[in-house]
């Protein structure tokens, strides 16, 4: 309507010359003039045309794609394969030194129809390689507050557990991950997620699947190699603050579980291969709370949170499969917990602290073994971390950490960690 | 056993209020504008205050079980809540209300968009593919959005048709005779130079022919650094501004700090239903955004 009204106004101005002697003007300029109203219209006609229909070509329905990039500076003052004091057979990852491309992530993901969407985020090794860390079809077609969720993905269980490595707030992940889920556990499964409909959020999660990692051994074999329980319930308190809390159960055999270089009684130098058989049950419980000036994220916040998680493990251990090879009963009740709190002081500038404690337990050994295996090494591995990060935008982020790591027995190790992370193309919304 | 746990299921699934939908409300202006389409059919929740940028919402757990009770979902569209409501409506397990399905009404498929990019860089700052969704400044927009929104309700809720159509009505009628007198009142505001803090007031810019001159995001989503508040303030001298325009969300320091310094009035609008205490419905909205932006010019 508005165009037609224009041009009318347009083609009247035309003809404003011949009506009036006065404004009589040469054939040059009613040419230049009536060229100027050709391209004006021609400009109107293009930019209903965008806004009218989007452009209906081959990639029109490609899928969503990001692609973040990160790196590392590490300095360090031990070496990071040094395992924490008493956890020298669960999981240990010691960030590399050094200069360091961290885990580059391409994401892609799309609805396949109007049931299913499909998410998969391969990570690009520094070294060379593609690992897929997520490859999995989510649905809600079931409708009711069900969620379902098959192929690979990260478990639902605590609170860290699903964020990606770019969405931490640190440059690591918190001790107790770090050594009871290696970082962050993965399964190749199924999940089933159901949401309660009352105004409280209450969810329940269910999964089961092959068992693919850390501490589960990936067993080949028909039934499930690993299952996980969780419930969270949240809620907010007025406009400024939100909370949730969760607890978590997870349950594995484990079959031929290899620790290596693990010290002895006997000192042997560099370890020794041992091999652990048996079942390993681990709870934890997580809450996290928000606060936010009137609820506007955007200028100022502060998050506190924290998480908990005990496993036990009950079954037989081999001491030295290369040489001794002595094997009996094995049990032991491991801990770790930490406490972080991260705040948004103006826009842009963040600042946070945590705090990790870790409790290696006093293992059970059986009489064949109780000269060779360390039962107690009555020592609590403790870290403190301290970041600033500055996101000039919400795609970019530059970030330095200092860290206290006390975690492994008269070897302090002061840490100073430098990074980037930056997300190109679509960045999809971040969870809670 | 199995008898309490049926009644406890029952009683968990079974709808807790009386009213025929529950509606759930991106934004203040959407919740208002249902309650006078709707009135007493709707419980309706309301995501986001007048004091949080709707750009930047978390996906909180609430959201995701509010959205897990609606019938409709009614919001801006336009990618104005992208970092936030894909999360809610995918988590929520509510198939009623997926983005396309007839639970989720956005209301800029029904007006005109302004600044439609004709490129997409994110270099350029938080562009909008889809154009500026800040739609709800003009007041006009809401007649073809309510048109378009009693219609949902309608088909969501045939049985109550009749009220929703003399809602409709009503609210069209009242809504007409409101618009002619802001436009009488605003008449002294045709033409006045306005400097704005975050690119949000096309739309009410085109509606009372505003001037805008110069915005103080150097990009639109980022914060104005105080290297380019001076340039913006050196740039004044040759383009002068009457007043410096914010929502009520926005940190008030960036048009104090120029507002001062270059001798002129920082107009804080209410932007939605609550930005202020005067504006407690759409039609106050409007009239104390008018009064506010005439106050600016003495």
């Amino acid at each position: 309507m508005f165009n037609q009204k224009f041009l009318s106004v347009a083609v009247a101005a035309l003809f404003v010359p011949f009506i009036h002697p006065a404004y009589a003007a040469s054939d040059a300029e009613i040419q230049t003039l009536r060229n100027e109203v050709r391209q004006l219209a021609e400009r109107i006609n293009q930019t209903d045309a965008k806004t009218a229909a989007p452009a209906a070509s081959a990639n029109a329905f490609n899928p969503a794609v990001s692609l973040i990039l990160g790196g590392t500076y590490a300095k360090l003052s031990r070496d990071p394969a040094i395992p924490a004091t008493g956890f020298a057979m669960a999981a240990n990852l010691g960030h590399p030194q050094g200069f360091n491309l961290g885990e580059s992530e391409l994401g892609i993901s799309a609805d396949i129809d109007p049931d299913y969407r499909g998410v998969a985020t391969m990570a690009l090794a520094p070294a060379g390689g593609i690992t897929v860390e997520n490859a999995f079809i989510q649905s809600s077609a079931l409708g009711n507050g069900l969620n379902v969720k098959f192929g690979r993905f990260f478990s639902g269980l605590g609170y860290l557990n699903e964020q990606h490595a770019h969405a931490w707030d640190f440059v690591d992940q918190p001790l107790v991950y770090a050594s009871l889920w290696n970082n962050q556990i993965g399964e190749d499964g199924v999940q089933l997620k159901w949401l309660a409909p009352t105004a409280t959020f209450v969810e329940l999660g269910a999964e089961v699947g092959r068992g693919r990692s850390f501490p589960a051994t990936d067993t080949n074999r028909n039934g499930a190699g690993a299952a996980a329980l969780f419930a969270h319930v949240a809620d907010d308190i007025g406009i400024a603050h939100s909370w949730r809390a969760g607890a978590s159960l997870y349950q594995t055999q484990r079959q031929n579980a290899q620790s290596l270089n693990v010290p002895d009684l006997l000192g042997t130098v560099g370890g020794v291969t041992n091999s652990f058989s048996g079942n390993s049950q681990t709870a934890g419980l997580d809450f996290v709370w928000k606060y936010s000036p009137n609820g506007n994220i955007r200028d100022k916040y502060v998050k506190l949170q924290g998480e908990f998680f005990q496993r036990k493990e009950n079954g037989n251990l081999t001491y030295d499969t290369a040489a001794a090879n002595v094997s009996d009963t094995y049990s032991n009740t491991q801990n770790g917990w930490y406490m972080q709190s991260v705040a948004q002081f103006m826009p842009h500038w963040r600042t946070g602290l945590r705090y990790d404690r870790m409790n290696a337990g006093r293992a059970n050994v059986g009489a064949a073994n109780l000269a060779n295996v360390i039962s107690n090494d009555a020592y609590n591995p403790t870290r403190t971390s301290w970041m600033l990060d500055y996101s000039p935008s919400e795609f970019s982020r530059l970030r330095l950490q200092v860290a206290r790591d006390l975690t492994r027995q008269g070897q302090p190790d002061n840490q100073i960690f430098v990074q980037y992370l930056m997300s190109l193309g679509a960045h999809g919304a971040h969870q809670y | 056993m199995k008898k309490i746990i049926y009644t406890l299921f029952a009683i968990l699934i079974s709808n807790p209020t009386h009213a025929a939908l529950n509606v759930f409300a991106c934004e203040p202006e959407w919740a208002a504008l249902t309650q006078q389409l709707a009135g007493e059919q709707a419980r309706i929740y309301t995501a986001t205050t007048a004091l949080q940028d709707p750009h930047r919402v978390e996906a909180r757990p609430s959201l995701i079980a509010q959205a897990r009770r609606a019938n409709l979902v009614v919001c801006t569209g336009a990618e104005l809540e992208m970092a936030w409501l894909p999360v809610v409506l995918r988590e929520s397990g509510n198939t009623a209300v997926a983005a396309g399905s007839l639970g989720n009404f956005e209301a800029a498929e029904f007006v005109k968009m302004l600044e439609i990019p004709s490129r997409l860089n994110r270099a350029d700052g938080d562009v909008h593919a889809g154009g500026n969704p800040h739609i709800q400044t003009d007041a006009r927009n809401f007649l073809p959005i309510a048109e378009a929104l009693s219609k949902r309700l309608i088909q969501l809720d045939a049985g109550n048709a009749a009220q929703y159509q003399q809602h409709l009505a009503a609210f069209t009628q009242q809504w007409r005779a409101a618009i002619v007198r802001w436009e009488k009142q605003a008449a002294p505001l045709k033409g006045l130079p306005v400097m704005v803090q975050h690119r949000g007031f096309p739309y009410l810019n085109n509606w009372l022919g505003l001037q805008q001159v110069a915005e103080l995001e150097p990009k639109p989503g980022m914060e104005p650094s105080a290297s380019h508040l001076g340039a913006v303030l050196a740039e004044l001298q040759t383009h002068p501004a009457k007043v410096v325009i914010r929502a009520a969300y926005q940190d008030a320091r960036p048009s104090e700090w120029i507002a001062q310094r270059a001798k002129i009035s920082a107009v804080m609008l209410p932007y939605t239903v609550g930005g202020t205490p005067q504006a407690t419905d759409l039609f106050t909205l409007f009239d104390d955004t008018i009064a506010r932006l005439l106050a600016g010019l003495k």
